[in-house]
């Protein structure tokens, strides 16, 4: 049983090939995989640990430590108000209280519906438009409390669907050339990278005490 | 020859699309650097452009270049992860002109004798990911990435990589883990120095999306005519993000050192000034990390070297002002708890100190604070950054441990009333 | 560890004071050698470093000056200039100290790492008073069972990355990781897939808090309460240090010691946690009488004498040769050398062994170059012919593990079925039995059939005379007959004759019983029946006349009616003679069977008698590991009942036939063992317990490695539970060291050492006929599992849940060609028609046309799927 979608599976697979390493492959596949699910379900991180040739634990050691990477459900729409320095001066506590009160969940919360997940999050790196929100990582800004309730509406109304697509789907523009540097290359890579690392083991390993 | 060097063609319609950057002499500069130049001479215009890297640090981009272990595999990573509290130019430069990153990227693979080349950019730069990879599959049907490169022998991949969400990958050695599919750990420096052991145990130079994004120029215009904009070890131009209490809140490039704090601020083309009637009473140049300067330093020009002197950093180049309106207890406990949500988690200082400081820095904006509650935070910063000083002396791995106490320890010292207002009155004096 | 007086010497300054230290080794190591200890909580000495607690900052001169660095990750340069006492490095410490304790429990009371937990020793030593924190702490739901051994406690976590390090880059067994970021890290396993690696217990030991904790352990006892002694682990034959530890005359708990030679501290769980077997109420504690159906309890001297009127019945109808002797692993070389020398010196019979047909034959065995633990780890190239030695002898698999993966030597593994050291593998080469001649003849040469192979030999460097290389010989499939791997082991050696050899059998004690001449023709010190010494003849009444029958001899003359008396001590064929069939039907026509052991196993059940013996920790004695290491093995517990120790038993048997053994202890034991072996020479109990304990002394004994060393110091933080044990009473200091037992004055033997004992010289190869594989059958794979059943396993309440169960298992290719499906049940025939029911298990890594079996975890009657007459065992699948 397989989690991706076969045409997924065959996006994962050009994933895995691009570096001399697979696991490099990770983070691009949790974030396809959300773009199927929404979320990084126990199923598919077994599913990518699988591809990757690594525990699930490691997947999941890794994905945890990233925000955008959500192993519980989340909102179709995950909207997220900045109340880091800039966006605080130009009001984005109070945006995203106002948030709290129009979805009817505390930061952190997803609507019954299952529409909204809402969360505080830190500078999204558009503090000219302070206070400012994502929803699914498109930004709007500046948000007074009214712009903030025309968007909820807009949203629920499914007016911004082609701009705002559901909560995962990231970039929509795939890579069309798989790498195209000689096999040559990429193997002499593989050969150099095994053995620097054999050597920083070693190292280590010898570090660990001078054993032998 | 317009003032401006990175967002030269940024306000042109479909800047981003590779028939409006060949329009504007796009890939002319990466022609001319694989069919006329080897790489040391690219290298050699790049070191006497004298330019600083944007990322953060302002290291000499010549000069790293030059320090890359010469190993058969050598990597280029692009840093764009652009998460420094109020700093928003890099993504500017992504989303308006891609083809430019991706032209410097390769320019820059080829001038240090890369093997593969990525562009690490923050995950939640959706839009920033779509343009930058439809401009890499253009740029692969354009024949200026893949093999053979415009006829002149040299091959390279270009690998768009997004990030997914830490604070901290935007840290070198962070970055290079995160891209190997790990946690965000930053790396031990010595030995991890990326140009000697980088990304998979291979040498790797690490350079930012605005660092890059002006090599196409460097190249096409030599490395003087940089040189010769700004002052000192302040060259070209710079991107500064501005923000907080001004009117024009924005990404203006300036060449360095051409104007002061207090211009960028009050110029009616660049910061449009205040809200009427109010003053600054805190700038926080170069992102959260760096320490606050006060209104005495107004007049301090937009260099490299000018701020550190005043005991701060250029940073990112971002610049946020605190007007008389805003309470800077309440800004310097925010600042901390980013710290605390984006610490990676290894070093025991960091990881616990930056909660410990963000609580008691929320008991006392809240108005529950004590007044050895100063000496107990700033106690606490102490074993984090030991001395207080300026540049830090650190109890931890990477930098993130001594930057939290910056902000902390600049309201303190800056604003202590301030602090002893919220004590004594029991709550925050400042109306939000 | 030792008094390494290394090549590159440099000469450091800390605190003003010149030491020396080997270049790039690490500071805090280099300090700890000078007797400066540096504190710490993630620094490990057998870890990679991670720098991540932060506990070890000193001050070291740089280009700035004076800053602070961690001293866990700083190679020590010539010059360098540390100052580990000072305001700011104690401020320094004190602030992670405080930082540390702000989110950790206070707990201390209820935890079972109180009383030997380094946070709180360092925060006794160099802590903060009152806490400043006032805020509420970080909470996470109390214990949680990560794994049937292990629990985790993630408040008291202080993300030292220990436990994920090893399990990662150690074990190899990713399956517990950091969750979460910053201040929410927590350890954790991903869910429903618990820590089932058989390693975990080394997290719980390493653990410098009270996170991680056993199950087996959990309340047992207090630090305080506990009395400890060194010994070594006899679950398999690594021989991995232990400190044994038990509070009220009950084991409570063992730890890894960190031997350089041989365990590096780790162990495996089956080891560690087997102590709660010892402690089994199931124990056999005094002699039993077989009275029909019942067995009736009886005294030592009625036991006793009846034995003895049945071996001199015996005799006396007949000879000697109508008497044997089964030794099992669990034997220390002094219970091995009392029963050969009863059996062979005294009764004159030559029927004893010690391989129950998953080992091979003592002779070839003997003949073999010995390579050490080390040699292998280090040689240019290694090649493994062996059982899955994850599976039998796990921390074996560690140091290989780490061998191959740091780039110290390549691997290359033959065989057909698949094993952990396949991962390992350079070549992994599926060579059929009949290619093995060829191979062994072609292992190195240049135009070798087997390119591949030969090609990794030769790129690194092994010569053409096999200098270079260890070879790791095992039973590969136990369905093959063991004169196979001898044949192949023979004419290998002969080819490439300074090629060295490791046995990894797994049986605990067969280097011992090989040693000591527990097998058909051998004496003690690996010689022959026919060369026995003048220095035998001196201790020894008789010598057998006639060279006597290994096990399978035995029992198929006991089918013929041959043999009268037998003496199963510490075996149990039935369990483990790979032909169970055959075990159970020549023990039911045996006269007389005595069975000296601690439980009632399958084979007891047979017997006519059953004496008591002690168990593991209830005796003293020494053991030889694989690489023929010898090491003590210390009583720490009284054994139950009338228990006696295996050695003392023979001494009486012998005793009551009007002989004399000739000793009383285990110390005139060994030195008689030193007077008759030359193998042995120079050892003796005093000097093997005080000098060199950790280490052993590896045999053939060598006139410098008598030499005294130092006892290996202590690091209290990578042994907390052994070094607090040790400290009882003691204020918490900063020295890392437990001061040795006094050096021992006179350490050499008289004389030189006897020359000639390497071995005994190589047989001819004889290669058997193969077995035709009969239509419509499939090759069986008979393996051997960590967690097979066994009485060990079966009398340990928390390793009994870790049993595994009968499974087939076949390759999906060969599920499709039966159309079978996982889950299904079918019916496995032997070739003599015995059969019995599994459910089938789908795993690609077994070979297309194999049928996979797990020895051990079945018990069927009439059912053996290895018949010792077949070179190789085919067996049919049918759907049930
Ligand atoms: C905590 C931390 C965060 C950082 N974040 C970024 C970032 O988002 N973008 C960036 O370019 N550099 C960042 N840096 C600086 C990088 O480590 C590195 O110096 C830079 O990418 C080098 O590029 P440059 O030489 O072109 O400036 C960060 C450094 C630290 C310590
Ligand atoms: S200082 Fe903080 S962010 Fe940097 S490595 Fe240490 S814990 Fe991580
Ligand atoms: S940082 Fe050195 S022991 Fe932890």
């Amino acid at each position: 049983m397989s989690f991706f979608t076969p045409e997924n599976l065959e996006k994962a697979q050009v994933l895995v090939g691009l570096y001399p390493d697979k696991r490099s492959a990770l983070i691009p596949l949790c974030h396809l995989a959300q773009s199927q699910h929404g979320h990084l379900s126990k199923e598919a991180m077994e599913e990518i640990a699988e591809l990757l040739g690594i525990q699930p634990a490691e997947v999941m050691g890794t994905a945890s430590f990233y925000d955008m990477l959500h192993t519980e459900e989340v909102g179709k729409y995950l909207v997220g108000v900045c109340t880091n320095v800039a966006c605080l001066l130009g009001g984005g506590q109070e945006l995203l209280d106002h948030a709290s009160d129009v979805l009817g969940v505390p930061p952190g919360g997803t609507t019954e519906d299952g529409m909204f997940t809402l969360e505080e999050v830190e500078c999204v790196a558009h503090c000219d438009k302070a206070p400012c929100a994502q929803v699914n990582y498109r930004y709007f800004g500046p948000l007074a409390n009214d712009d903030f309730d025309n968007l909820v509406d807009d949203l629920k109304s499914g007016r911004l669907s082609d701009s705002v697509p559901h909560h995962g789907v990231l970039s929509r523009v795939f890579r069309d050339a798989p790498p195209m540097v000689s096999l040559e290359i990429i193997h002499e890579e593989r050969r150099v990278m095994d053995e620097a690392k054999k050597a920083r083991l070693a190292a280590q390993s010898q570090e660990a005490g001078g054993k032998q | 020859m317009s003032d401006k060097i990175v967002t030269a063609r940024v306000g042109i319609p479909n800047s981003y699309t590779i028939a409006s950057y060949l329009e504007h002499g796009g890939y002319q500069s990466l022609r001319k650097a694989l069919l006329e130049m080897t790489p040391e001479e690219v290298q050699a215009e790049v070191t006497a452009s004298g330019m600083l890297g944007r990322g953060g640090a302002g290291f000499e981009t010549g000069r790293k270049w030059s320090m890359l272990k010469q190993d058969p595999i050598r990597y280029l990573v692009v840093n764009g992860d652009e998460s420094e509290p109020s700093t928003f130019k890099d993504h500017l430069l992504v989303e308006n002109d891609p083809h430019q990153l991706v032209e410097g990227t390769l320019i820059t693979a080829y001038a240090i004798g890369a093997t593969r080349a990525f562009i690490y950019l923050r995950g939640e730069f959706a839009l920033g990911l779509e343009r930058v990879q439809t401009a890499i599959n253009e740029a692969y049907a354009h024949g200026a990435i893949g093999r053979n490169i415009f006829g002149s022998g040299f091959s390279i991949d270009l690998v768009l990589q997004p990030g997914a969400g830490a604070y901290i990958c935007g840290e070198e050695t962070a970055l290079i883990e995160s891209l190997e599919g790990k946690r965000g750990y930053p790396r031990i420096k010595p030995p991890y120095f990326p140009a000697v052991i980088g990304l998979y145990g291979a040498p790797t130079i690490v350079n930012n999306v605005e660092t890059m994004s002006n090599v196409p120029w460097i190249v096409a215009n030599g490395g003087k005519a940089f040189a010769a904009l700004g002052k000192g070890r302040s060259t070209g131009t710079r991107l500064f993000a501005l923000s907080g209490d001004v009117l024009r809140p924005g990404s203006y490039e300036l060449e360095m050192t051409s104007k002061t704090f207090r211009e960028l601020i009050y110029d009616p083309d660049l910061g449009g000034g205040l809200k009427e009637g109010r003053t600054v009473k805190a700038v926080i140049p170069g992102g959260v990390s760096a320490p606050w300067i006060g209104p005495d330093n107004l007049d301090l020009p937009l260099g490299q070297d000018e701020v550190a002197q005043a005991g701060s950093m250029l940073g990112s180049g971002s610049i946020i002002v605190l007007d008389d309106h805003s309470c800077a207890v309440r800004a310097a406990w925010r600042i901390t708890k980013f710290f605390n949500r984006e610490s990676c988690g290894q070093c025991t200082p960091c990881r616990e100190g930056s909660g410990w400081i963000e609580k008691i820095m929320h008991r006392i904006e809240m108005g529950s604070g004590t007044e050895s509650d100063l000496d107990l935070v700033l106690d606490a910063c102490d074993n984090i950054a030991p001395g207080l000083t300026w540049p830090p002396q650190q109890t931890t791995i990477c930098v993130l441990g001594p930057s939290i106490p910056s902000s902390v320890v600049s309201a303190i010292k800056m604003f202590r009333d301030e602090f002893m207002i919220h004590i004594k009155e029991e709550g925050c004096p400042f109306v939000h | 560890m030792s008094t390494d007086v290394s090549q590159n010497l440099i000469t450091i300054s800390v605190d003003g004071k010149e030491i020396q230290a080997k270049s790039g080794e690490l500071l805090i190591e280099a300090a700890e050698k000078a007797g400066i200890f540096i504190p710490r909580f993630c620094f490990h000495n057998r870890l990679p470093q991670v720098g991540m607690c932060r506990m070890c900052l000193v001050e070291v001169k740089g280009p700035r000056g004076f800053t602070l660095q961690p001293s866990c990750y700083l190679p020590v340069t010539e010059g360098m200039e540390v100052i580990t006492e000072s305001e700011k490095v104690q401020k320094a410490q004190d602030g992670v100290l405080e930082f540390l304790l702000i989110n950790h429990p206070l707990d201390c009371p209820t935890c079972d790492k109180g009383g030997e937990c380094p946070l709180q020793d360092q925060t006794l030593t160099y802590g903060p008073g009152e806490s400043r924190f006032i805020e509420e702490k970080r909470h996470w739901e109390k214990p949680i069972a990560i794994s049937e051994l292990v629990y985790l406690d993630r408040e008291r976590c202080i993300q030292c990355d220990r436990c994920t390090r090893f399990a990662d880059v150690v074990a190899g067994d990713a399956l517990i990781e950091f969750f979460g970021r910053g201040d929410h890290t927590e350890v954790n396993v991903f869910p429903e897939r618990p820590f089932s690696s058989y390693f975990s217990g080394n997290t719980v030991q390493i653990c410098p808090v009270g996170a991680l904790t056993a199950s087996p352990y959990r309340f047992k006892a207090r630090p305080w309460d506990l009395s400890q002694i060194e010994s070594s682990c006899n679950t398999c034959s690594m021989g991995c240090r232990i400190m044994v530890q038990s509070s009220q005359n009950e084991l409570t708990r063992y730890l890894g010691l960190d031997s350089d030679a041989v365990n590096h501290g780790w162990l495996c769980d089956k080891g560690r946690f087997g102590f709660e077997a010892i402690n089994s109420d199931e124990r056999v504690t005094v002699p039993l009488l077989r009275k029909g159906d019942e067995f009736v309890e009886t005294t030592w001297a009625s036991a006793l004498a009846l034995i003895a009127s049945k071996v001199s019945g015996a005799k006396a109808g007949g000879d000697a040769n109508r008497i044997g002797f089964i030794l099992g692993s669990r034997l220390t070389n002094e219970d091995i050398y009392a029963w050969v020398k009863l059996a062979k010196g005294v009764i004159g019979t030559d029927n004893v062994d010690s391989q129950l047909g998953d080992g091979l034959r003592g002779e070839v065995i003997a003949g073999l170059p010995r390579a050490t633990i080390s040699e292998a780890v280090t040689a240019k190239a290694v090649l493994a012919f062996t059982g899955d030695i994850k599976e039998e002898i796990p921390v074996l698999f560690l140091r290989m593990r780490e061998a191959v993966r740091s780039g110290k030597t390549k691997l290359v593994t033959i065989g057909t079925r698949s094993s952990s050291l396949d991962e390992l593998s350079e070549v992994k080469a599926n060579v059929g039995i009949d290619q093995l001649q060829l191979l062994a003849r072609e292992l190195v040469s240049s135009n070798s059939k087997f390119a591949e192979i030969a090609s990794v030999f030769s790129r690194q460097g092994v010569s053409s005379d096999g200098e270079g290389l260890v070879v790791l010989l095992g039973r590969e499939n136990l369905a093959v007959d063991q004169s196979v791997v001898e044949a192949f082991a023979v004419e290998l050696s002969r080819a490439l004759p300074k090629a060295r050899f490791l046995v990894t059998l797994r049986a605990t004690n067969f280097a011992g019983s090989v040693d000591l001449g527990a097998a058909p023709r051998l004496l003690p010190g690996r010689s022959l029946l026919e060369n026995a010494s003048a220095a035998l003849g001196q201790k020894w009444t008789r010598l057998p006349s006639q060279v006597g029958r290994g096990v399978k001899e035995m029992f198929k003359g006991a089918l013929q009616g041959e043999l009268d008396v037998v003496f199963l001590v510490g075996s149990d064929p039935r369990a483990d003679y790979v032909d169970s069939e055959l075990a159970d039907s020549a023990l039911d026509r045996v006269g007389f069977v005595v069975s000296v052991d601690t439980y009632l196993s399958g084979s007891t059940l047979k017997a006519d008698l059953v004496l008591p013996a002690a168990a593991f920790a209830e005796k003293s004695g020494t053991t030889t590991n694989l690489e023929g290491r010898v090491f003590t093995l210390n009583q720490k517990v009284t054994p139950p009942g009338v228990c006696r120790t295996d050695w003392t038993i023979a001494s009486e048997i012998a005793l009551e036939l009007g002989d004399d053994l000739g000793f009383s202890s285990v110390s005139e034991i060994l030195d008689e063992i030193a007077d008759v072996s030359p193998l042995h020479w120079g050892l003796s109990w005093a000097r093997l317990s005080k000098m060199a304990t950790v280490e052993g002394v590896l045999v053939p004994v060598s006139g410098t490695a008598l030499s005294i060393r130092p006892r290996a110091m202590l690091d209290q933080v990578s042994t907390p539970g052994i070094a607090s044990v040790w400290n009882q009473g003691l204020a918490s200091s900063k020295t890392a060291y437990v001061e040795g037992e006094e050096e021992v004055g006179e350490v050499s033997p008289v004389g030189t050492p006897p020359n000639a004992v390497s071995g005994m010289g190589l047989m001819e190869p004889i290669w058997p006929l193969p077995s035709i594989q009969p239509t419509g059958y499939l090759n069986l794979a008979y393996v051997q599992k960590l967690y097979s059943r066994g009485e060990h396993l079966k009398n340990s309440p928390h390793l009994s849940r870790l049993i595994v169960e009968a499974k087939c298992r076949i390759s999906s290719h060969t599920a499709k060609q039966l159309d079978l499906e996982s889950g299904d049940m079918v019916r496995i025939i032997d070739k003599v028609g015995g059969e019995a029911s599994f459910e089938v298990e789908i795993d690609d890594a077994v070979s297309r046309g194999t049928v996979e079996l797990t020895r051990g975890s079945f018990a069927v009657s009439g059912f053996s799927p290895v018949r010792t007459d077949e070179t190789v065992n085919y067996v049919k699948l049918e759907r049930a």
